[in-house]
């Protein structure tokens, strides 16, 4: 028999709002993207300078991975090489591709161009929390949670990784949503069976107090 | 754990459409990467192995599609049909890898959310799976540059986890304006052929190609090659450059030995990813002395294909597996004196013995690495 496993945490951030396990956190609605994600990075007082040089796609997903991880969990539990990060969207890294693509008939940017592959989201995570474990960014046409599921309960059974973020992080232009979901092995307070059921109600947010 | 069978395989390059003609082209040491003068890819001249311009991968068919989608559908048809595997089972899965599918359509057309659409990797996969007449959706990865080998360790566990019996795990990049610059502004790329691991490498060489392995639960014949393990880390350092110990890396390799129930002596060759980057090679031989395998014959096969991005960690398995069934290992193009701080056993001759295991590694933008092994 194989641990059950449990959704300890989960985040959404999607119409301006910044959703965790059900409840608002942030919103600040009717702004772009860009100012929103500026403003709940000011708001929550993180102090990272990297997020500054973060593309929009990994700023949304790793300000996600920030209020999914806060409070919470604990790091320690595990060995770097133990958490690992399972994702998916439906245009990979599009919005910064055509950013790039525009600004290369004058001079190409480096650093736009790194930010043109849709797991840097996945290193951006990594790097800030020393995650070392496995990843994947994996495309569909819309959230696959019966394929997630599946693929991150398996490396979990196999005792490939303890921890793992998995979800959804997509981004074009003004169009964007992101969802994430922490799955452990031990149950705490509040954790929910993970399940592809779980994980559709989470997003199609209908448990959230609206 | 399930065994898991290298049922049938292709390699569509420059320099060869199947398999069996790209070993060949390998053995003479062969190499697709020549001097571009074309001011529609880059204003500079650069170096890349690439398809000529007007050759067409698919003949006779309906439907428009892009050069990415006919190369990946050209070498899965190959595959395809040297196996006894039928794409409309239900037990069947079509896994695609690629870095960057269909971006050159940006260079051709204005945005629009039609092209959006288009350019997007579940409208490629949706094509070509209904070429074939997938039942299953099709599964894709863009994982940077160990797409290729994720998407096979990815066909590995979607079988043993019961779900299929069969995986045709395919992965093509083609190299466009937006590809080239990018490596040419991050001053990644070399203007001549690569020289992977030597001390005079000063960058990749990039190139066009798609791969194609068919895997499945049951073996077609009794020396069909076995995927035994694989792994896939995190460096958590950088986004664009690797890790300065190697240590992730060699974790990835460590815990793939563990995993076969290998130890570092039943290593008999190693394919690196050898992009010929200082960065990337000196991380490389860093980690394969981390995991024991400094004295390893090792090779890259950067100075045949150059880079192929999605399809690398396809193309290079390839060659491994082939490499296990001749009991050849092909010599590293480019390199001449070792130029990495940890002198790994960097292979400059065909090398001929009776091997029985081969590691393949790679590494990428984003800080992973991954790690397979196949054995006989």
């Amino acid at each position: 028999m194989f641990a059950k496993k449990f959704i300890t945490a989960y985040c959404r951030i999607s119409n301006d709002s910044i959703y965790k396990n059900g409840n608002v956190l942030f919103e600040n609605k009717g702004v772009e993207v860009q100012t929103f994600l500026l403003s709940a990075y000011k708001h929550f007082d993180i102090n990272y300078s990297r997020f500054y040089k973060m593309d929009n796609l990994s700023k949304l997903g790793w300000l996600a991975s920030e209020m999914l991880l806060k409070d919470n969990f604990q790091k320690e539990k595990y060995k770097p090489e133990e958490i690992g990060i399972i994702l998916s969207n439906a245009n990979a890294s599009l919005d910064t591709d055509e950013k790039y693509f525009a600004g290369i008939k004058d001079i190409p940017s480096p650093s736009l161009f790194v930010y043109t592959l849709p797991n840097i989201v996945t290193g951006e995570i990594c790097i800030r929390n020393n995650f070392k474990g496995e990843d994947a960014f994996f495309v569909s046409d819309k959230f696959d949670s019966d394929f997630i599921k599946n693929y991150v309960a398996g490396l979990m059974d196999r005792n490939i990784l303890q921890a793992c973020i998995c979800g959804w992080v997509e981004l074009l232009r003004e169009e964007y949503k992101v969802v994430l979901f922490l799955i452990e092995k031990s149950k705490t307070d509040n954790a929910i069976s993970f399940s592809k059921e779980n994980m559709n109600k989470i997003f199609d947010n209908q448990n959230e107090e609206m | 754990m399930q065994d898991i069978f290298i049922i049938s395989d292709n390699i569509l390059s420059p320099i060869g459409s199947t398999t069996a003609e790209n070993f060949e082209q390998l053995k003479k040491k062969v190499s697709g990467i020549k001097k571009y003068n074309n001011t529609l890819l880059s204003d500079a001249p650069f170096s890349a192995s690439l398809f000529s311009e007007n050759i067409n991968f698919i003949k006779n068919s309906r439907q428009s599609y892009t050069r990415f989608e006919q190369l990946l559908i050209a070498s899965i048809e190959e595959a395809l049909n040297k196996s006894n595997v039928n794409a409309a089972n239900k037990k069947t899965v079509l896994i695609i890898s690629t870095t960057k599918g269909n971006i050159s359509l940006l260079e051709a057309e204005a945005i629009t959310p039609d092209l959006e659409k288009r350019i997007s990797l579940s409208a490629s996969a949706k094509l070509i799976a209904e070429y074939f007449g997938f039942i299953n959706k099709p599964v894709i990865i863009s994982n940077a540059c160990v797409s290729g080998i994720v998407a096979i360790l990815t066909g590995m566990r979607l079988i043993q986890s019961g779900q299929y019996e069969n995986a045709v795990v395919a992965g093509a990049d083609v190299i466009s304006k937006f590809v080239l610059s990018g490596f040419q502004a991050f001053q990644a790329t070399s203007a001549e052929p690569c020289k992977p691991f030597d001390v005079n490498r000063n960058g990749i060489t990039l190139g066009e190609g798609a791969a194609t392995v068919v895997i499945s639960s049951k073996p077609k014949r009794s020396q069909n090659i076995k995927v035994l393990a694989g792994a896939v880390s995190n460096d958590a350092n950088h986004i664009s450059a690797p890790s300065r110990t190697g240590e992730e890396l060699s974790y990835a390799i460590t815990k793939t030995l563990n995993d076969a129930h290998l130890s570092a002596k039943d290593i008999d060759f190693i394919s690196a990813h050898g992009t010929a980057t200082i960065y990337n090679d000196e991380m490389e031989a860093k980690a394969i002395t981390l995991a024991n395998l400094q004295d390893t014959p090792a090779n890259s096969l950067k100075g045949y294909y150059g880079h192929t991005l999605g399809a690398a960690g396809l193309i290079e398995s390839i060659i491994s597996i082939h490499s296990l069934k001749e009991n050849i290992v092909i010599p590293t193009l480019g390199f001449e004196e070792i130029g990495v701080t940890n002198s790994i056993n960097i292979c400059t001759d065909l090398l001929r013995g009776n091997f029985k295991n081969c590691l393949k590694t790679a590494s990428g933008f984003g800080g992973c690495n991954a790690a397979v092994v196949f054995g006989k």
